[in-house]
């Protein structure tokens, strides 16, 4: 900046940044793909260096492991469900800027919660009544871990966002607990298949397929989810304490409340995942069953803005990339870290994609003539 | 007595680890950045070091101890300075939110180092587990001729140099916060980016700083783990991620006092394995004994948000975003 200046000049910035507020919509969409496939470059350039493969092939693999045959498809959407109903639990909670870490825990005392049900009540109750049981307990059981640190956030505003993620930890070690005591055969610390006989509470196959009903159920409820968020009263309130929690104290909106209703209601979908991974998927339980979908979710709900269509995509993408990712690990004899490795790159772009999103740069001698 | 005397030195042990991930991120925490990546940085810290002296080790005819030591000690911070200066270009010049790419720079730390730690054998041509034996005794290597002094050379003298680096490192940190001019200068950073800066203080440089100095301490606690609590050899079971999770939290028990976090790291070491020294406990209940340093950890966060001590809480700009346009 030393160079010749007039005197009476002031010195420009090299750089201003502007904030743009409305920012068109294919402008932002073209932005990430952008980043997506800057980030793919950078992947290649990585897997290449590693492994001396070529990435094109490991691409396509990748690919392959994702869709190759129709088993694989239906894994892959049953796995971007979960993926997919963590996010929905999460987006209200996200919205009121209430910092929820602690899905992983409110899926586990969920999954703990449905396989419980599954082992002690099978013989008890016909099916539809067990069904009925399961997903109940399991909303109970994540709504009461969602509840706590949002009571104690209302009443004390201690911060949520370290309470939550204690009670991940907690939520483990009841998971481990669980398994030492239902784990079967003994000694293999498993819990191995529920009802592997019976298939007593799993979900039964509709329309021939095995996974059909989780892919029902959890469009419906992003469905629900949105038009609670969009076009309902609470979903306004959640809105307002999102953006400020002085206006919406000053607007009369009672804030205690609405966290605390809020809490219960994303612990509660939470725990409904873990229903659906246990009941709908693995028809078993370990401290695995949330295998990180908590932490991960939190990106998906907030790179979508809360918008549970947009969840779709982008849950589909980090679940590809994961099936993607176990095929090349097992194709082409590296493990299957590679895909975590690989997400977080794309996540990195995408995050810092958002700056050139909603930001503009304006160089050194162009603000003088726009202005 | 012996038993007392083993679950002491497996609370040290233990607590170093988690120690140095805590006091890493009090530094970076004082300056309002909440890298939720500490696991991350710990995994990336771990498997730096361990790649790096492997390297050194299978070309060299005779490792020298110092050098793996210091090839060691070079590679971890490194590259866990590195993953904190992804969370800083993205956090504070990116604008990213921090919570989210804490979380992200967590899957991309343990995603990096399960898998080159996993396949690092395999690409070098070897088979079987990696293992960097002479670095590791080097690493584990007690003051000579005091830790055969009886009880007090086993309670005090039986760890490697990194253990007595850690208590020296958290002393530093506790003295750098709160007795110096920048020590006061990057909490009023963290505290009120805003004020700070109108005073003069060059908020951007401070929070870069503390982000990336504080990794790099804290990428000490995964070398310590690779080198010294599993001998230089890696597993993929995930165990440095909980560990990492466990210095967050001793950061909350810590009220964001490195000199606390000393004390706290071994208290938590103590619950931690306490349930081993049990007698009487099944399998089962072991593992809820397991859960207390994070049970402990939610009622301090419970008492400090009821005692509302000014000097207790949390830095009051912790994760709040700093743009000087939009002040």
């Amino acid at each position: 900046m030393a160079n010749g200046n007039a005197v009476n000049e002031k010195k420009e910035p090299f750089v201003r940044i502007i904030k743009c507020d409305n920012t068109p919509r294919w402008y932002a969409w073209s932005m990430r793909a952008v980043a997506i496939v800057f980030a793919l470059l950078i992947c290649a350039v990585v897997i290449v260096a590693i492994t001396g493969l070529n990435p094109l092939e490991v691409y396509k693999a990748m690919f392959e492991g994702a869709f190759g045959t129709e088993r694989r498809i239906w894994i892959t959407l049953r796995d971007m469900m979960i993926l997919l109903c963590v996010g929905i639990a999460l987006a209200p909670a996200f919205k009121m800027k209430f910092w929820n870490i602690g899905a992983e825990g409110q899926i586990l005392v969920g999954g703990c919660a449905t396989a419980a049900c599954m082992i002690y009540l099978d013989n008890v109750l016909p099916l539809p009544a067990l069904f009925l049981v399961m997903a109940l307990t399991s909303m109970a059981a994540g709504a009461v871990w969602g509840l706590i640190p949002a009571i104690f956030k209302a009443k004390l505003n201690t911060n949520e966002t370290l309470f939550t993620l204690m009670m991940n930890y907690v939520a483990i070690q009841i998971t481990s607990y669980c398994v030492a005591l239902w784990e079967n055969p003994y000694g293999s610390n498993t819990v191995g298949i529920i009802n592997s006989q019976t298939k007593a509470g799993w979900f039964p196959t509709v329309f021939g397929q095995q996974y059909a009903l989780n892919v029902m159920i959890v469009l419906t409820l992003a469905l629900v989810m949105y038009i609670y968020l969009k076009h309902s009263k609470h979903g306004y309130e959640i809105t307002v304490i999102g953006d400020s929690e002085n206006t919406a104290r000053y607007a009369g909106i009672d804030v205690a409340k609405v966290i605390v209703r809020t809490m219960l209601v994303s612990g509660a979908i939470a725990g409904l995942s873990g229903f659906i991974a246990v009941a709908g998927a693995s028809h078993t339980i370990s401290v695995n069953t949330a295998g990180g979908r908590g932490f991960t979710a939190i990106i998906v709900a907030w790179l979508a803005k809360f918008n549970t269509f947009t969840m779709i995509a982008i849950s589909f993408l980090l679940v590809f990339l994961q099936q993607g990712a176990c095929e090349i690990a097992s194709r082409f004899n590296l493990n299957d870290y590679a895909s975590q490795m690989i997400t977080g790159i794309i996540l990195f772009f995408i995050l810092g994609s958002e700056f050139f999103i909603n930001y503009r740069l304006v160089f050194r001698g162009k603000m003088s003539k726009e202005a | 007595m012996d038993s007392m005397i083993s679950l002491i030195q497996a609370a040290i042990v233990f607590g170093t680890v988690i120690m140095l991930g805590a006091t890493g991120e009090i530094i970076a925490e004082k300056a309002g950045s909440l890298n939720l990546g500490v696991p991350g940085i710990m995994y990336l810290g771990g498997i730096a070091g361990l790649v790096g002296v492997f390297f050194y080790e299978s070309a060299a005819e005779s490792p020298s101890k110092i050098v793996c030591i210091l090839i060691a000690l070079a590679c971890s911070m490194t590259a866990a300075a590195l993953g904190g200066f992804i969370y800083s270009l993205l956090t504070i010049t990116l604008r990213a939110n921090p919570q989210v790419t804490g979380l992200t720079l967590t899957i991309f730390g343990s995603g990096v180092a399960n898998f080159f730690g996993g396949s690092l054998n395999k690409l070098a041509g070897g088979v079987g587990q990696i293992s960097v034996a002479t670095t590791s005794s080097a690493f584990r290597t007690m003051i000579p001729g005091l830790h055969d002094m009886g009880v007090v050379g086993q309670i005090f003298f039986s760890y490697g140099f990194l253990a007595y680096a850690a208590v020296i490192i958290a002393v530093l940190a506790q003295l750098y916060l709160s007795k110096t001019r920048q020590g006061l200068n990057l909490r009023a950073v963290g505290e009120n980016p805003g004020t700070a800066d109108a005073t003069g203080i060059n908020v951007i440089k401070y929070k870069y700083l503390a982000t990336c100095i504080g990794a790099a301490i804290s990428g000490l606690g995964g070398l310590y783990y690779v080198m010294d609590y599993t001998k230089g050899t890696w597993a993929n079971d995930g165990t440095i991620e909980g560990l990492g999770w466990l210095a967050v939290a001793l950061v909350i028990f810590a009220t964001w006092r490195p000199k606390n976090a000393i004390w706290g790291s071994y208290l938590f070491g103590l619950l931690y394995w306490a349930y081993f020294y049990m007698s009487g406990l099944t399998r089962s209940s072991q593992e809820l004994f397991k859960m207390l340093p994070y049970v402990v950890t939610i009622a301090v966060l419970i008492a400090i948000s009821l005692r509302k001590k000014r000097e207790d809480q949390p830095p009051a700009g912790l994760a709040v975003s700093y743009f000087r346009e939009e002040r």
